[in-house]
């Protein structure tokens, strides 16, 4: 079997299994937070918490509850990690540094899993459980939470209310990211991703050597690894290590998982909004951009030049041979493109243009098809910013599912775009430009170098967590600065969708006829993906021009 | 109509459906408006005037910065990008400034008619005092006499007169204006022609319709529109998306041994920055106004204007709007064993002395389809006409013949029915059927009977009453339902005549039996629904419909009332006008959406002319991004620069004219216009910069 065909298949195989699951997945998504209903465990939570269930919240006060949860979530994440040595369950691990604390606590709870510590050897048992996979959950139902209250921003009317934050983390944790965890990691237990609470093994190799086999309890943690686009290893070689993606087999049905929720969101968004066919729209625009960015790595990668790339078929330097080099494409471009950040192979190590594909599909918002409700809310967004560009060219003043995009709309959307770019660019300006700092984390000089520092901070800004591993993050500069982007690269673009709903909840809808524009025919989704790409590519290009594109050309 | 015409003919109106092509479309525009503007272009170049627009002004910043790079380092290059960028400012007030120039002419037109006139006041004791017509204040009573200046703004309360409104609505034949009922506003600055009335003012000086008109076509009460106000909102954001893609490069461009000129720096931000669609946003919204006041409608916000493109039901009357505006004869049923042409006969000849719209029409009737025209010699001799009147319903003719005297009547199907059955006669038998079946079709039945000498009276048969919808309506809102906008026919008929010139002219619903408070009723149920209602109204009890209503446009003939409710005055009076004013507000939305458009996917091109001429030297293998294969980096950035300026100016005609616009589905439009000015926006300057370059290549220095 060719490379290319080896590849078109295993993408077909992905596209069947997502294609069976994401009505079902969609419509119980749409259930689960339209359902009056509290079960028993949400209702215990919601005791503890000391919250009501059934309070509607106005847009602030929904805001107000996220970003709480997110800073004790941080808060107590960070602890946690501090205090490592003298709790239990540690593996005799000390405690962790400050600033690698603080990263890696924003970096969970604002589910970018960016990684500046190597697993194995930094966190314990009890951190990996009780922290990181904690937060692997919770940071995933934030995301969804928000996609909702802005898919009833668009489906309310003359309302000031936007549902329950506390009601629709809880659901979204109990009732989808639990369940379908529990079955991934069965699943992944049985295709042979560890999963065990003995201590590290001493072996002794081949070669004479000794090695320490560390396990853990893997397999759970890398079913919501990758279900709630988290990303964040168990290992620092994460999904490339043996014990994590044992097989081609295991290392696709991981592609699947952290594709299938953000594929099953437009139909959640379709039945919400009481039109399936905006939801395909919404599908089909990620769906696009997503076999886009496969196609063009799967290319890249496959068709190298050089001698060694040439001799041996295609790009191997950073896969695992397991793998190939198909299958770690694929990896890279769901990964990317889900603002997961999970690996199986070494982005580093990617040709220049495979890497720089991997880069712009983060920089485009995390939207083909974007994490856990991130991706739905961040192509809505782009979706009101293409109306308000195109809708005027119907001759009538724009508006999006029944709601008018004005003047209040536009500030927020234009906000949302613009602050992304605002963290990635500075944020690598900075690096690159002030004294010391480049040298303290790159160690490659000349466009790659530049890639390096683009790469972190198109991962940290957009929530992704996979890395260019040729940049060093463990520096205190890095560590701190990379953790406030993150922190605001989540939180700031969340209380504008938040802003968002609750201005075009407030409306009154407006009655759709000939003229308004249609917003389900081809002609929309080329529209929208259209803009995704050019409103990324407009922002990017010159500094793009100067890393992997000069380096690809050269 | 308020003209004196015939009723007879229809209404002239200009844009009536026979003439489709008269679509919102474009005043002349020639180069010369350019350089006349240009003095105008000029005085804008001020830092007050350009901070308006956000785009605009850091264009303005830009043309500073490099203007003084250029005289601290002088080259060919750099000032070759100063001049340019200099020129960029200009090309966008210049757009601004034709747009403006077009309504001044118009303005300057009106100022001349806004002579000082002498006022004749009325004192509470009924004397008459001389004051110049700047004196007078609302509520103030004044004579107009035949052959004076009305001096201000008022309704006429005694008295009627005609008056010349040339100078307003630019037609000539002189209107009624009369004391009481709907006709009774006059306009300052009109003239009387004959006859002598008495005003009331209603308007303070300044404040004057005149004064407003004069305000709104110069521009210079012209305040940005919701619509406007977000589109400048996201040009802005765009702009800092790029001002910090541009700033944030010079250090990545450090990295890479490749520091950036400053010189070269702005000239890519201002390539990159929406600087077409912000050179020209305001020439749009002006020039839509100036479409509407072209035809004589005048828009009291641009708000009205854009709103008029949103609309989705039209509210119309049925008189005037959609039907002629008068019942017309439009069929003959003769009783059983009367000859037809007999019947034409006789109802002609009892309709000789009608001189109502029905009556005249019963003759038109009679000439047009059984070529009766002049009257037998003799015939009429001693003949008494008996007129027409409210209590008898009837009309018709006493004729002396040999064998006595011949009575023909014709009139209301029940009174002319009495006076048959009154006279020995039989009439429902003869004509009962017919006259239910004109009725139940929604026409008007007008019954014909004679009285013979020998004293007994007998139906002839029946004229059948109908409503003429006018030619090609039906069309119309077959094009109007594509767009999306529902029509709604208001009348005082039966909801059965109603129902049944609906069906004929096709439109949606209908409102029967409609009272004031009805119409209001709707338009607030209908925008209960969220949807936007426009309509047109004059008498002073459509005020507050004309208030409430998204859109209300009172006809120039109304009352001060009504036009003080709507947010547009049609000089013409013709209501069929409401169908080209939504054109044009959806025109005026188009125009700003395809040159957004147009001006964002212009920048794939300049990204490819000038990232590849800014690292070249460091990074050769970017020759490859040169896919125009421009001569230099130096010509290269110049030709896009230039591209970016000169595009403007290419653009203005488009800006003042509007995009192509035909009516159709939302989505045929979306497709239409993505091609014309996404992918067309996309390809243009690939070919405009490197025709630009081609020429600048050959500049010692740069080539």
């Amino acid at each position: 079997m060719s490379p290319g065909l080896a590849a078109a298949l295993q993408v077909a195989v992905v596209v069947a299994g997502l294609a069976l699951v994401h009505r079902p997945l969609g419509d119980h998504m749409a259930r689960v937070f339209t359902s009056p209903r509290h079960l028993r465990a949400e209702r215990l939570v919601y005791r503890a918490a000391g919250v009501d269930p059934d309070a509607d919240q106005r847009w602030p006060v929904y805001a107000r509850s996220v970003l709480a949860f997110s800073v004790v979530g941080v808060l107590l994440l960070y602890l946690l990690q501090r205090l490592q040595g003298v709790l239990p369950g540690s593996r005799g691990l000390g405690g962790v540094g400050p600033t690698t604390a603080w990263n890696t606590a924003v970096s969970f709870v604002t589910n970018t899993n960016w990684q500046s510590y190597s697993g194995e050897s930094t966190m314990g048992t009890l951190v990996q459980m009780a922290g990181l996979a904690v937060q692997n959950f919770l940071s995933a139902a934030v995301g969804l939470a928000v996609a909702i209250a802005l898919v009833r921003g668009f489906v309310r009317t003359r309302t000031d209310r936007l549902g329950n934050a506390w009601t629709d983390i809880t659901r979204g944790t109990v009732r989808i990211l639990l369940p379908l965890a529990a079955v991934a990691a069965v699943a992944l237990g049985a295709g042979g991703v560890v999963q065990s609470f003995a201590a590290d093994q001493q072996v002794t190799t081949l070669a004479g050597g000794t090695q320490t086999i560390v396990v853990g309890p893997v397999a759970s943690q890398e079913a919501i690894k990758e279900l709630g686009t988290n990303g964040g290893g168990y290992f620092n070689a994460n999904s490339a290590h043996p014990f994590e993606g044992p097989s081609a087999w295991v290392s696709l049905f991981q592609v699947f998982l952290l594709l299938v929720i953000p594929f099953s969101l437009p139909r959640t968004f379709g039945r919400l909004v009481g039109d399936a066919r905006q939801g395909r729209a919404i599908l089909a625009v990620m769906g696009t951009l997503w076999v886009l960015a496969v196609g063009l790595l799967t290319a890249a990668e496959l068709r190298a030049a050089g001698a060694v790339p040439q001799a041996v078929g295609a790009a191997m330097e950073g896969k695992e041979v397991r793998f190939g080099p198909a299958l770690s494409a694929l990896f890279a471009a769901s990964t990317t493109g889900t603002s997961t950040g999970a690996v199986n192979g070494m982005h580093d190590s990617f040709t220049a243009a495979g890497g720089g594909v991997a880069m712009v599909n983060m920089m485009l918002g995390e939207v083909s098809p974007g994490g856990v409700g991130s991706g739905l809310y961040g192509l809505l967004v782009l979706a009101v910013l293409a109306v308000f560009l195109a809708g005027l060219m119907v001759g009538r003043t724009p508006e999006y599912l029944g709601k008018k995009i004005g003047r209040r709309e536009v500030t927020l959307v234009a906000l949302y775009v613009l602050a992304v770019p605002v963290l990635l660019l500075t944020g690598a300006a900075v690096t690159v430009a002030a004294p010391g700092l480049l040298d303290a984390s790159v160690s490659q000089t000349g466009p790659h170098g530049l890639s390096e520092v683009l790469y972190a901070y198109a991962s940290a800004s957009n929530n992704n967590g996979s890395a260019f591993a040729g940049f060093n993050a463990a520096t205190d500069y890095q560590n701190v600065v990379l953790g406030v982007v993150m922190l605001l690269g989540r939180f700031v673009p969340i209380v504008l969708v938040l802003a968002l709903a609750g201005s075009l909840a407030e409306q009154r809808p407006l009655p759709v006829t000939e003229g308004s524009l249609p917003t389900h025919t081809p002609v929309f989704v080329g529209l929208l993906t259209a803009v995704a790409v050019v409103v990324a590519g407009l922002t990017y290009f010159p500094a793009l021009s100067l890393a992997p594109i000069a380096e690809a050309l050269s | 109509m308020s003209v004196l015409e015939s009723p007879h003919t229809p209404a002239p109106h200009p844009h009536a459906p026979q003439a489709p092509p008269a679509r919102a479309g474009a005043g002349a525009f020639s180069a010369r408006q350019l350089v006349a503007a240009l003095p105008d272009a000029l005085r804008k170049l001020g830092p007050r005037h350009q901070v308006r627009s956000p785009v605009i002004f850091v264009v303005w910043v830009g043309s500073v910065l490099t203007t003084v790079l250029a005289v601290l380092h002088p080259s060919g290059f750099a000032w070759s990008i100063a001049v340019w960028l200099w020129a960029t400012v200009l090309f966008a007030n210049l757009a601004e400034a034709v747009a403006e120039s077009r309504g001044r002419a118009q303005a300057q037109t009106l100022r001349r008619t806004r002579t000082e006139t002498t006022a004749r006041r009325l004192t509470a004791d009924g004397r008459e005092e001389r004051v110049p017509g700047t004196a007078l204040r609302t509520g103030d009573r004044v004579v107009v006499e035949a052959g004076e200046v009305i001096p201000g703004d008022g309704d006429v309360v005694e008295g009627v007169a005609s008056v010349d409104e040339s100078a307003i609505t630019g037609e000539s034949a002189p209107v009624i204006r009369e004391s009481g009922g709907d006709r009774s506003s006059v306009t300052g600055g009109t003239k009387v022609l004959s006859d002598r009335i008495v005003v009331q003012i209603t308007a303070e000086p300044g404040a004057t319709f005149l004064d407003r008109m004069i305000a709104l076509v110069e521009g210079s009460a012209r305040q940005k529109t919701p619509n406007e106000i977000a589109l400048n909102l996201l040009l802005a954001s765009l702009t800092l998306v790029f001002l910090l893609a541009v700033v944030t490069l010079q250090p990545l461009a450090g990295y890479s041994d490749a520091q950036q000129p400053v010189l070269v720096l702005v000239a890519l931000l201002v390539c990159l920055i929406p600087t077409t669609i912000g050179a020209l946003l305001s020439a749009i919204g002006i020039a839509g106004m100036d479409r509407l006041i072209q035809r004589n409608v005048l828009a009291m916000s641009g708000r009205a204007v854009e709103a008029a493109g949103d609309v989705d039901v039209l509210l119309l009357d049925k008189t005037g709007t959609i039907t002629l505006g008068n019942r017309q004869a439009a069929d003959l049923v003769p009783a059983p064993g009367v000859d037809r042409r007999d019947l034409a006969d006789a109802a002609r000849l009892s309709s000789l002395a009608d001189e109502t719209p029905e009556g005249r029409s019963v003759v038109v009737l009679a000439k047009d389809e059984y070529d009766l025209r002049g009257t037998q010699e003799g015939l009429l001799d001693g003949a008494t006409f008996v007129p027409f009147t409210a209590q008898s319903r009837m009309s018709g003719v006493d004729l002396v013949t040999p064998d006595g005297i011949r009575q023909v009547r014709k009139g209301a199907a029940s009174a002319v029915m009495k006076w048959v059955r009154d006279h020995g006669g039989h009439p429902t038998e003869e004509v009962g059927t017919a006259v239910d079946a004109i009725s139940a079709s929604g026409g008007t039945p007008l019954v014909v009977a004679e009285r013979t000498p020998d004293g007994v009276a007998r139906t002839l048969g029946v004229v059948h009453l109908k409503d003429v919808v006018k030619e090609g309506m039906r069309e119309r809102f077959d094009e109007l339902r594509r767009m999306g906008i529902r029509t709604v026919m208001i009348t005082g008929d039966n909801p059965l005549t109603a129902k049944a010139i609906a069906e004929e002219a096709g439109v949606d619903d209908f409102l029967a039996e409609a009272k004031p408070e009805d119409k209001m009723a709707l338009i607030k149920r209908e925008q209960e629904a969220g949807r936007l209602v426009a309509m047109t109204g004059d008498g002073t009890n459509d005020a507050p419909a004309l208030a409430q209503a998204d859109v209300g446009v009172a006809m120039n003939t109304g009352t001060s009332a009504a036009k003080e409710a709507g947010n547009m005055v049609d000089l013409d009076s013709n209501p069929t006008k409401l169908i080209e004013i939504v054109e044009i507000g959806k025109q005026l939305l188009i125009t700003r959406g395809a040159l957004t458009t147009f001006s964002i996917a212009n920048d794939v091109a300049k990204y490819f002319a000038i990232i590849p001429a800014m690292f070249m030297v460091v990074h050769p293998q970017l020759d490859a991004l040169n896919v125009m294969r421009l001569s230099t980096p130096q010509s290269a950035i110049l030709s896009a620069v230039i591209f970016n300026a000169v595009v403007i100016v290419a653009l203005i005609p488009l800006a003042l004219r509007g995009v192509r616009y035909t009516p159709s589905s939302a989505a045929r439009m979306l497709r239409r216009n993505l091609l014309v000015y996404g992918v067309g926006g996309l390809v243009a300057p690939f070919v405009g910069i490197k025709l630009i370059d081609l020429v600048v290549s050959l500049l010692p220095g740069i080539g």
